[in-house]
């Protein structure tokens, strides 16, 4: 019997994950669990508020997909009311939702994962000459692709390099890393030369500047980022800002600077390291349950409630087969906790988050500190589609647009796959998942362009509507209604599902991303997306889990989201005492 | 205990502590001065935290920072801070010695928002400099180590620099359900892992409404029995930066006034510092001179609201609300949620969810401007109008069976 790795807290995320693994003789995983650890209560909390209010509160499920959830949630709230917004408050929340794609994609790849990739110390090493060339190298291999002019590096400068390894030098001769200490480095799994490194860290120092400009894009028109404020049940409320051509410039100026970084170097980064470590994507490395599921997102035309045109369409496609792909309903989601830290009353069956319950069943740890994998070892719950476990996340978003034979996503798809001469089999892999985040990355900032100068249009025509009147009264009065949000968090397929009676919310919960993919085990003993994506991977030294890093970086997990539940049923808690929230259903 | 009376509401809007003297006269900050150039003079003689000392014009240069945004950086956060121009020079020297004074960043029942807003701020925009410069020895959502080595870091910072480095806490920490939060490969519940790194620390700074007051886990019915680093930490000093998220702006304010005092900043009795919480936003609103000429925006999108007229009938709680956000704005003073055109939601203060996050105001009718009784006329009639206001709803309901319930527990315990 090999080893028994455990990984937590697993850093560079958000929230609180804990990743264990069994090895074989050959450090091979054959088997492995993931467990959240933190809760608390959002859905709770939310019962017996105006659901007006809900939208602010349940974008505090997360301080990273912020907006998304703000988005979903006012979408859900709509979808009860039968509220429709009018085309400029669509067209902001696609402008803020899309900030907040290009935003995350670029800091997560950069400043979460890129360190999985990217050995900084070897850096070191590096000529800066080599590093320039090396730069130039991999831009070139990539045409634009709306002009099909040959990208520009971000930065070839023999001094820009040098620089940056001068600031590294520093660091590493001043003794403490500060939050580069005691990392992996010099672990065999890292394949990039010196070079190559040290053009990364470039980048990644880079995009730390670039990044906060990004940010700024939310704010223009959300009023502040993380956190945007502008979003309201029937439309938006930033009309000052829309009808501003200072806002609609700046927006436009911060969207071709990020344009830039995009392309001409988050892109080809990609395709370094996509080369690099083209033999694990062959191989699979990673793939896990090769089901993918998306709920589709964007709004591209005015029809209302999933019946226009979107950016990303929904879809599901199993076992890798391009060939089929099936329509996703809403209805066929359930959930199960025969693994999570709760219990069923009356049913032992996963439930819709309609009917679902949650009862907290908190059996902690085994005597020597692990998690238990026989019994329950989460604080997310399994959620399953029509029986099947699945993927949520870009990749998914790109598999399904792919095999739906969506235009504009096999456009990008196939620009960077045929750039790079990597076979559509790559996709499904860590470094798959990791490629087809920077994919949708260049498609989103280039449809955002679009969408701004559709918004500027329709504004100058003299249209400046956005918000739709509805009496609240009127429709909540006496009366039960149900209502979802479907949408695509940067993450993956995001739903929140909201009841409201006589005009407070009766129900409120959310299967989010990190929910899909972060599950433990179900009721058929079936792996969640992290679980299965670990195994039959090697690690080159077990005391350096680097290899579990990778992967499960691979998902950007965001973990606050996936467990901000709890039903505190008949339990008294020492502190408060709280009312029993009969019949919930919560994750 | 009624929350919203007219006493309530009085005491909001004339507390005297609430507010930082400007102007306190030259013998004032003559001492001052002395006494921030001896803690400097003492810091420089100390070791830095790193092993090697890094010179700091040297890293300003290989940031690509040029002296100019240096000194506007200076400039700005002196101002911030509430000090005169004169003590520009200090506030530089104290960006210089910042790598004596270690930090330990710690997330607990948290969304990340505020080390995301940190990362993002590009105001002051020597943060990032700052950030690795001051040698942040542990923040899980940056750190490149994971897992054990994580582990390993936060026990060599601690055991290193016991009693000296400053303690970030984001996020609330559940008392009532300590499973709530686990961590580590030997699971320590977030209540123990709080405690035991508050007590080797220097001072401990709660960033965001979660860490200070509780924030969205302990919103109504607090199912996990949240609380603030204040109500399990004590013997430590401690400040808060609420908001949701804390402006960086305060977070890098507060770090620099400890390095120029060796203290922490000028407290309000919710330890909030005054240089940042010592306005309402109501006070410096752009869209203030609309609410003293009468003139409101009553609905999302009408002609008010297309004319940036007051947001107060549309549930702005700015005139309850101590924070300067209307002052410091948000990603480099881009924008904030008045300039939107949706009020604000009281995020500085405690139980703001319960309180004041909704879309209603506190009282429905009757707003009038000023007038000849000035503004604190307008501030008795919202009392007025609370008392009798009948929509309040959830809010009171939920603080006055929190109390309730903690009423119930005291009766228990005895």
């Amino acid at each position: 019997m090999g080893k028994h790795v455990v990984v937590d807290p697993i850093t560079r995320i958000e929230g609180h994950l804990r990743i264990e693994a069994i090895l074989d003789d050959n450090n091979t995983i054959v088997d492995a669990y993931s467990s959240s650890t933190m809760w608390r209560g959002i859905e709770v909390i939310m019962k017996g508020r105006d659901p007006r209010d809900v939208p602010l509160l349940a974008m505090r499920i997360c301080g990273v997909c912020t907006g998304t959830h703000y988005y979903t949630s006012t979408q859900t709230v709509e979808h009860a009311l039968g509220v429709v917004p009018p085309k400029n408050a669509r067209l902001v929340r696609n402008l803020i939702q899309g900030s907040l794609y290009i935003h995350d994609h670029v800091v997560h790849f950069y400043h979460l994962h890129a360190l999985d990739w990217v050995d900084v110390v070897s850096a070191l090493k590096a000529d800066p000459a080599k590093a320039a060339e090396e730069a130039r190298k991999w831009a070139s291999m990539l045409k634009d692709p709306i002009t099909g002019e040959t990208i520009r590096p971000w930065k070839d400068g023999v001094g820009e390099f040098k620089a940056v390894q001068d600031r590294l030098t520093k660091f590493v001769k001043a003794g403490r890393l500060g939050p580069f200490a005691n990392a992996y480095w010099g672990n065999k799994s890292y394949k990039l030369t010196p070079e190559q490194n040290l053009v990364a860290v470039g980048h990644y120092l880079d995009a730390l500047q670039i990044q906060r400009e990004m940010a700024k894009l939310m704010a223009i028109f959300g009023g502040k980022n993380p956190h945007p404020q502008s979003l309201v049940v029937g439309g938006v409320t930033c009309v000052q800002d829309i009808q501003n051509p200072a806002r609609l410039g700046h927006f436009g100026d911060i969207l071709g600077l990020s344009r830039e970084f995009i392309y001409r170097a988050y892109l080809p980064d990609i395709l370094m390291a996509g080369t690099v470590y083209a033999e694990e994507a062959l191989a699979g490395i990673g793939r896990g349950l090769g089901n993918y599921m998306a709920y589709g997102d964007f709004r591209m035309d005015d029809n209302p409630w999933y019946q226009g045109k979107t950016l990303f369409p929904q879809g599901l496609v199993l076992n890798m087969d391009l060939t089929k792909v099936y329509d996703v309903d809403q209805s066929k989601i359930t959930e199960d906790v025969t693994h999570s830290w709760y219990e069923y009353k009356g049913t032992d069956k996963p439930l819709h988050p309609f009917e679902g319950q949650t009862n907290p069943k908190y059996t902690g740890f085994k005597p020597d500190g692990t998690l238990d994998p026989k019994g329950k070892y989460s604080w997310i719950k399994s959620p399953i589609y029509d029986d099947h476990r699945v993927e949520v996340g870009p990749l998914a978003r790109m598999i399904v647009g792919y095999a739906r034979g969506d235009e504009r996503i096999k456009h990008y798809v196939d620009w960077l796959l045929k750039s790079g001469n990597l076979p559509a089999k790559a996709l499904f892999s860590t470094v798959g998942r990791t490629a087809a985040r920077a994919i949708e990355t260049a498609l989103m900032v280039d449809v955002m362009k679009e969408w701004l100068t559709e918004l500027a249009k329709n504004v100058a025509a003299g249209d400046l509507s956005t918000w739709t009147e509805y009496d609240f009264e009127k429709l909540t009065k006496g009366k039960e209604l149900k209502g979802y949000g479907l949408t695509e968090a940067p993450r993956g397929a995001l739903g929140h599902w909201i009841r409201i009676k006589d005009g407070k919310v009766e129900n409120y919960q959310a299967v989010v991303p990190s929910t899909w993919n972060g599950a433990p085990r179900d009721y058929k003993n079936r792996m969640g997306a992290y679980e299965a994506s670990l195994i039959g991977t090697t690690l080159s030294n077990p005391d350096q889990p680097l290899e579990i890093l990778k992967t499960i970086h691979s998902f950007d997990p965001c973990i606050a989201c996936a467990v901000h539940v709890i039903d505190t049923k008949g339990k008294e808690l020492g502190v408060y005492k709280v009312e029993p929230v009969g019949g919930a259903c919560f994750i | 205990m009624q929350f919203f009376d007219r006493e309530h509401l009085r005491s909001i809007f004339t507390k005297p502590t609430n507010y930082i003297n400007t102007n306190r006269g030259k013998e004032y900050y003559d001492n001052l001065y002395k006494k921030m150039e001896k803690r400097l003079n003492e810091l420089k003689a100390q070791q830095p935290v790193k092993e090697a000392e890094i010179k700091f014009q040297e890293l300003l240069e290989t940031w690509e920072l040029s002296r100019r945004d240096f000194l506007k950086w200076v400039s700005a956060t002196t101002a911030m801070l509430m000090l005169p121009p004169q003590f520009e020079p200090l506030v530089a020297q104290a960006a210089e010695v910042m790598n004596r004074v270690p930090i330990i960043w710690i997330n607990i029942q948290d969304c990340a928002g505020n080390t995301e807003a940190l990362l993002r701020s590009a105001s002051p925009t020597v943060d990032e400099l700052i950030l690795e410069y001051l040698s942040v020895e542990y923040q899980e959502v940056i750190m490149a180590a994971a897992g054990d080595q994580a582990e390993e870091n936060l026990h060599k910072a601690v055991k290193d620099f016991d009693g000296k480095y400053l303690l970030f806490v984001e996020g609330s920490i559940p008392v009532g359900m300590p499973e709530a939060f686990t961590i580590g490969r030997h699971p320590k519940t977030g209540v123990e892992h709080v405690k035991h790194l508050a007590e080797h620390a220097a001072a401990v700074i709660a960033v965001g409404a979660c860490a200070c007051f509780g924030g969205v886990p302990a919103a109504y019915p607090n199912p996990t029995g949240a609380v603030g680093v204040m109500d399990i930490v004590k013997g430590k000093p401690i400040v808060n930066i609420p908001a949701c998220p804390a402006n960086p702006a305060n977070i890098t304010g507060v770090v620099i006034h400890y390095i120029l005092t060796g203290e922490l900043p000028e407290l309000d009795s919710l330890l909030r510092p005054k240089f940042a919480f010592g306005y309402r936003i109501h006070d410096n609103c752009e869209r203030r001179a609309h609410f003293d000429a009468g003139e409101f925006v009553e609905e999302w999108g009408d002609e008010g609201a297309k004319n940036n007229f007051c947001l107060y009938k549309m549930g702005c709680k700015g005139p309850f609300t101590f924070n300067n956000c209307s002052i410091v704005r948000y990603n480099e003073g881009t924008n904030w949620p008045i300039g939107v055109g949706r009020g604000c939601i009281g995020c500085s203060e405690p139980d703001f969810w319960d309180k004041y996050a909704t879309e209603r105001p506190l009282a429905d009718s009757d707003i009038q401007p000023p007038g000849l009784h000035g503004v604190e006329a307008t501030v008795d009639e919202v009392g007025l109008g609370i008392l009798t206001a009948t929509a309040i709803g959830i809010g009171v309901h939920a603080v006055a069976s929190a109390i309730a319930g903690k009423k119930d527990e005291t009766k228990e315990e005895q």
